[in-house]
């Protein structure tokens, strides 16, 4: 899949995480973080962004993650809305239990 | 190396500090020497004056380099007697100063870090370092370690000659010229001095710092004019706003009014619920909710308490004054209300904080304590408590006397919740150990009430609890039920050297904690 355009989603709640994806035509992926937990939580964090965006077979990205301790799941959510609002594609809701 | 009773690793010797380590929350005794006093017997001037400008009082004081000072925090953040006495002493050249106020509260502009940078401080000890000055030591600023005591133990090493003060300079919102001195009256009253009496009987030299010289004689008095050399007028001791800024008002946030009620419900529960039990609640958030819990339970039961202790909130006042609470043993004050309530009642009283909780007395209040509610930032399945350090490695907190109330009162109890944001509050192991987990009797989350079954009232309180519908797991399932929703933190990387000793009541090291790689 090929993002098409910057896309933003989430807020700067506290446990909510902003993520902003662009497209980055043929130079690969590239994740900017800054999360209250990277201590704690920054190998995970990666490990999350880089699952979703291999689960859309997304292989160039810019993505600026902006993080106020949101859980994982929360993570995976807002990337998976990035990646649809970024790639202008519906979010496939079967298979989602 | 050596290892405690906890199993944790402690050097031998770091720096000049000698480690004893802990064996047991009983197990350290008094020694057999009389207490240690610094006070010399002095011929008492005849009339006049003790007042003078602060720089002439340190002067006057005989302070030099390498000698050691003291102050107290009961102006918390209002407070402007360290920065000036410290901006006075620095101005004076005079260096290497050993630091020991009761607590470091934030100080900025100039913050404590800048007095060590420049060699003014080289020794610290104190009961919390929480903010510049915490996370600075926390990343290696000292060259010698700085020794955490909790509330009881500062007195308990004064006593014993472990911390001796040259000079210990006393804030005070009211003062005359020989040297009378209070905290509850004047325009920056804050209430209780309590951690300032042990300072005016042992240290060698007393200076009071006022901007309230009052006709002599002061009434009331809380530090007497026999045990005061010099008195400082400045223009300005605190910033009256935050010594005691009005009331705290009840939290509104559904998870902790939740904790809140349940620990109230536990105290309700508990057989030692009864005409003339004692309690103390503290002045977090979770804290004054269960307060005001605890009221109501009280008035549904028409069960009076005969007195509550330690730090005093207005809700505290409120109790009292509704006939529910017969004697408040103010050893602080937390806020504007309970700040100016001692000099209204007799029955409220300004107590010694070694009276509160000094181990080592003829008898301390936390002796008489039925219930005591502590706050935590980490808890684990050993119901070990971390009151000092933050989950990334930052200095959150103090020892306070939760350590204190948690090994003497009969019913302890930690509330915090499961989770903060993405941080997990009950963890496997806390990353420093500040309250032995034998102590503590039980742990109140939004998930459920842990009881620990270590514990010498657990038989009792397993009971009890048994017989309500409150909600009992294990504390495992809580330290589960965190990670299932946070994931497993990687954990914080420190180097070799020792940055804080983390003292037990008895002057043993229950802990200590390594400088932290950033």
């Amino acid at each position: 899949m090929q993002l098409k355009k910057p896309a933003v989603v989430g807020t700067l709640e506290s446990c909510d995480v902003q993520i902003t994806l662009f497209p980055n035509p043929g130079k690969g992926v590239e994740i900017n973080l800054d999360s209250i937990v990277k201590v704690m939580f920054e190998k995970s964090i990666l490990q999350t962004v880089r699952e979703e965006l291999e689960k859309f077979q997304i292989s160039d990205a810019i993505v600026q993650i902006n993080d106020k301790g949101a859980f994982d799941w929360v993570i995976r959510a807002r990337m998976q809305a990035a990646i649809c609002r970024s790639a202008e594609v519906a979010f496939d809701w079967k298979g989602v239990s | 190396m050596v290892k405690n009773c906890m199993g944790r690793e402690l050097p031998e010797q770091v720096g000049f500090y000698k480690v004893k380590p802990y064996m047991g929350p009983f197990a350290g005794k008094p020694g057999d020497q009389p207490v240690v006093s610094r006070r010399k017997p002095e011929r008492s001037p005849q009339g006049g004056s003790k007042v003078k400008t602060l720089e002439e009082a340190i002067v006057a004081s005989g302070l030099k380099d390498g000698m050691s000072i003291s102050f107290h925090h009961c102006f918390r953040e209002g407070d402007m007697v360290i920065s000036q006495v410290l901006t006075a002493i620095r101005k004076l050249g005079i260096k290497n100063l050993s630091f020991n106020p009761s607590a470091v509260v934030n100080i900025k502009n100039p913050s404590i870090v800048d007095f060590v940078k420049d060699g003014t401080i080289s020794r610290i000890s104190a009961s919390g370092i929480r903010g510049e000055l915490g996370d600075a030591v926390l990343a290696g600023l000292m060259d010698e370690p700085v020794v955490l005591r909790p509330h009881g133990a500062r007195p308990r090493a004064i006593e014993a000659g472990e911390v001796s003060i040259d000079v210990a300079f006393i804030g005070a919102s009211a003062a005359d010229e020989y040297g009378n001195a209070t905290g509850q009256i004047g325009p920056n009253a804050c209430g209780s001095l309590g951690y300032a009496f042990i300072d005016a009987t042992s240290a060698g030299k007393v200076v009071i710092v006022t901007d309230n010289l009052v006709d002599f004689p002061l009434a009331p008095v809380s530090i007497s004019q026999m045990y005061v050399d010099h008195v400082a007028v400045v223009e300005k001791i605190g910033d009256s706003d935050k010594i005691g800024a009005g009331a705290a008002r009840m939290t509104k946030n559904p998870r902790d009014l939740l904790i809140a009620e349940r620990s109230a419900d536990l105290i309700a529960a508990s057989r030692l619920f009864k005409e003339g039990f004692s309690f103390q609640t503290g002045a977090g958030a979770i804290s004054i909710a269960a307060t005001i819990y605890l009221s109501e339970r009280m008035e549904e039961r028409g069960i009076k308490a005969s007195f509550a202790l330690g730090g005093m909130t207005a809700n505290i006042i409120d109790m009292f004054r509704k006939g529910q609470v017969r004697v408040l043993e103010c050893s602080q004050s937390f806020d504007a209300v309970a700040a100016r309530a001692i000099v209204e009642d007799p029955n409220i009283l300004e107590i010694d904080n070694a009276l509160y909780a000094n181990p080592f007395t003829k008898g301390s209040l936390l002796s008489k304590l039925n219930f005591g509610v502590l706050a935590a930032l980490e808890v684990d399945t050993d119901f070990n408590v971390n009151i000092l350090t933050g989950s990334s490695g930052e200095m959150m907190g103090g020892l306070g006397g939760g350590p204190d109330v948690a090994t003497d009162a009969d019913i302890s109890i930690v509330t915090l919740p499961v989770v903060r944001g993405r941080t997990p509050s009950i963890v496997k192991r806390v990353f420093t150990l500040c309250t032995p987990g034998d102590t503590i009797a039980a742990v109140v989350t939004e998930a459920g009430i842990a009881l620990n079954p270590k514990h010498r009232y657990y038989a009792e309180l397993k009971e009890d609890l048994e017989k309500t519908n409150l909600k009992l797991v294990s504390i495992e399932y809580l330290q589960q039920l965190a990670e299932s929703m946070t994931g497993v933190p990687e954990p914080i990387e420190t180097t070799d050297k020792v940055v804080c000793i983390v003292e037990y009541r008895d002057g043993t090291v229950i802990d200590v904690i390594h400088q932290i790689k950033k």
